[in-house]
């Protein structure tokens, strides 16, 4: 999984390029692009999650509080305070890493998984703060008016538009994590996952690369809220919660841990379950998710992007 | 360190006491390790010898007592601040990166010699590409030193226990260390490969680099220590060159007294 080939990358570029203008000739998936902003903006998410799960061993349970952090900052900042869309995403990618340092360097010094327990405790009292001051957050109805965004004076303002800031966003992510992950940082990373004692006593800072890791996540999710908040112009609490943190480990799962290629595949899929597939389960919605997982773990432990070699392993059997 | 001359031992330790809840696996433990030599430590079974060594480098701190690394206090130090002093180790069950290659491994093992800024990693810097590249040829050489040039590019995981053995040694050289700490590097190991670590310890010690070893092999003991310290029950029964220790009783009887595995080739 380390080695990551230019062509699979190459053809996935042109597949997103390419794909509005497909969606534009086929009138059945005329909205897709739409979906695929929502996905893209999921891929943000776990692109870092999975960076944190697959390298780092660790759990984050509260991943959505970030992705609110984001969406929050930029929704407050810009209708109430008039600051620059751009440098409210900045303040709400910097409020981010602020709080993940603050969580993740008490808990990420102890071995076990106090930084799941860490999470999820803060995803929730989040949720509650988003929910009870309403003088900022609009309170559980939300906030509206959230002005869409604008690049030299160009605005975004269609799906089509808004698919290509959002999908070059992943693709530059995406790029700096491959080359993260074949650096000496992303071979400290696989040390550490591999023995942590051995790791220690070859000089490398086993806590310091998992705050690190666990922030740069904190601030890709934080990013992917404020992408979101500009482009729905309208969020809401519901949208933060713990089911949407167990969302994104459920993608994580489908796509495969330790794959940055699977961490994008799993945000697509479950972009496009949620949003248009599973529309017809409502409340059993959860119920489905509750059942892919299964089926994943126990068929597809790698995930999917780990199914091409288990096929080919067993044809040749 | 103006004060360090080549007659200071490299490594003091004074009055260590490690207890675990109700067992002490070390009391009142001294120690000098003369630099630039191969010191043992022997004893039976429990005798402490891993836990001395989980205490050196920093895996947990001594319930009393004291550790100085050049005459510098260390045992308040964290296992990678440790090894940033100038002191490596290798483990008594094997803790190689199993899923990265030979020589990944011991690239790792130069993580302190390198830089690794978070996003230069990420933006592929040239100068940080560079360095990859002469990293790749210094963990060459050193694989190739310790005659693993053959299999750099196999898992370290996929190697016999021999070269497991040898490798993580490798490694441990590869952060430049001063002190290295060796824990049984022959156990498991048939003749020839024993012979092979013996002479690779000796190497290390031409190299100016000090050793600290526990092996349960008397003959590799006898043959390449220049002292020898000899723990039972976690306290130290003698100390002095491999003939003085053949020669003490008390040792003799704590090996007896495990059923006569002191066997002197
Ligand atoms: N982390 C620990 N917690 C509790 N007890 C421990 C711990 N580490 C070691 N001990 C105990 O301390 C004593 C000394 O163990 P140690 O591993 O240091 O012995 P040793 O001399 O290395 O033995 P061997 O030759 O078998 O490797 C043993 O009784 C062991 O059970
Ligand atoms: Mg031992």
């Amino acid at each position: 999984m380390l080695r990551i080939r230019k062509a699979p990358m190459l053809a996935g570029a042109l597949l997103i390029l390419v794909f509005p203008w497909i969606a534009s000739r086929v009138p059945a998936i005329s909205h897709y692009p739409d979906l695929m902003v929502f996905a893209g903006v999921y891929a943000l998410i776990t692109i870092g999650l999975s960076l944190l799960m697959g390298y780092a061993g660790q759990i984050s349970l509260g991943h959505a509080a970030f992705f609110g952090i984001g969406a929050y900052v930029s929704g407050v900042l810009t209708t109430q305070y008039g600051v620059n869309a751009w440098l409210a995403m900045l303040l709400g990618a910097l409020a981010a890493a602020v709080v993940a340092v603050a969580i993740g360097a008490p808990s990420l010094k102890l071995r076990g998984h106090y930084l799941a327990m860490a999470t999820l405790a803060f995803g929730i009292i989040i949720n509650i703060v988003f929910r009870e001051e309403a003088r900022w957050t609009g309170g559980p109805d939300g906030m509206v008016g959230i002005s869409g965004l604008t690049v030299f004076g160009y605005a975004l303002d269609s799906a089509g538009k808004y698919y290509y800031l959002v999908w070059g966003i992943v693709a530059a992510v995406f790029l700096f994590t491959v080359n993260l992950i074949q650096s000496p940082t992303g071979r400290a990373l696989r040390a550490i996952h591999a023995s942590e004692a051995a790791s220690a006593a070859m000089g490398i800072p086993i806590a310091r690369y998992k705050v690190i890791v666990f922030t740069f996540s904190a601030v890709l999710a934080a990013l992917a809220g404020s992408l979101y908040a500009h482009y729905m112009n309208f969020i809401n609490p519901a949208t933060f919660d713990l089911f949407f943190s167990i969302k994104l480990i459920i993608m994580i799962a489908l796509g495969g841990m330790h794959s940055i290629w699977g961490a994008i595949i799993g945000a697509i899929i479950v972009a496009f379950l949620s949003l248009e597939w599973l529309h017809y389960f409502e409340e059993f919605e959860i119920v489905v998710y509750g059942a892919v997982l299964l089926l994943v773990t126990i068929f597809l432990p790698e995930g999917l992007s780990g199914a091409p070699a288990k096929l080919m392993a067993r044809m040749r059997r | 360190m103006a004060a360090e001359s080549v007659n200071d031992p490299i490594l003091e330790i004074e009055e260590l006491v490690m207890a675990f809840g109700g067992l002490t696996a070390l009391m009142n433990i001294n120690l000098r390790v003369p630099r630039g030599k191969i010191k043992a430590v022997i004893g039976p079974n429990g005798a402490g010898k891993t836990t001395l060594f989980n205490i050196i480098t920093g895996v947990f701190p001594p319930t009393e007592g004291l550790i100085r690394f050049n005459g510098q206090a260390i045992s308040d130090r964290k296992p990678h601040q440790i090894a940033e002093l100038g002191i490596s180790r290798t483990f008594q069950t094997v803790e190689l990166f199993n899923s990265m290659t030979a020589l990944e491994n011991v690239m790792t093992g130069r993580h302190l010699r390198i830089r690794s800024p978070f996003f230069g990693c990420g933006l592929a810097l040239p100068s940080l590409r560079r360095q990859e590249k002469s990293l790749k040829q210094e963990a060459m050489a050193l694989l190739d030193f310790i005659g693993l040039a053959a299999k750099s590019e196999i898992m370290a995981g996929a190697l016999p226990l021999g070269e497991r053995k040898i490798l993580e040694i490798g490694r441990a050289l590869a952060t430049e260390p001063q002190l290295v700490c060796l824990d049984e590097p022959a156990a498991g190991l048939n003749e020839t490969e024993t012979e092979t670590a013996a002479h690779l310890i000796q190497a290390i010690r031409q190299n100016g680099i000090t050793v600290l070893l526990v092996e349960h092999d008397m003959k590799m003991i006898m043959d390449i220590s220049d002292e020898i310290t000899v723990l039972n029950y976690g306290e130290k029964i003698a100390e002095g060159t491999p003939k003085e220790i053949q020669r003490n009783p008390l040792v003799i009887e704590a090996y007896l007294g495990q059923g006569g595995g002191f066997e002197i080739g």
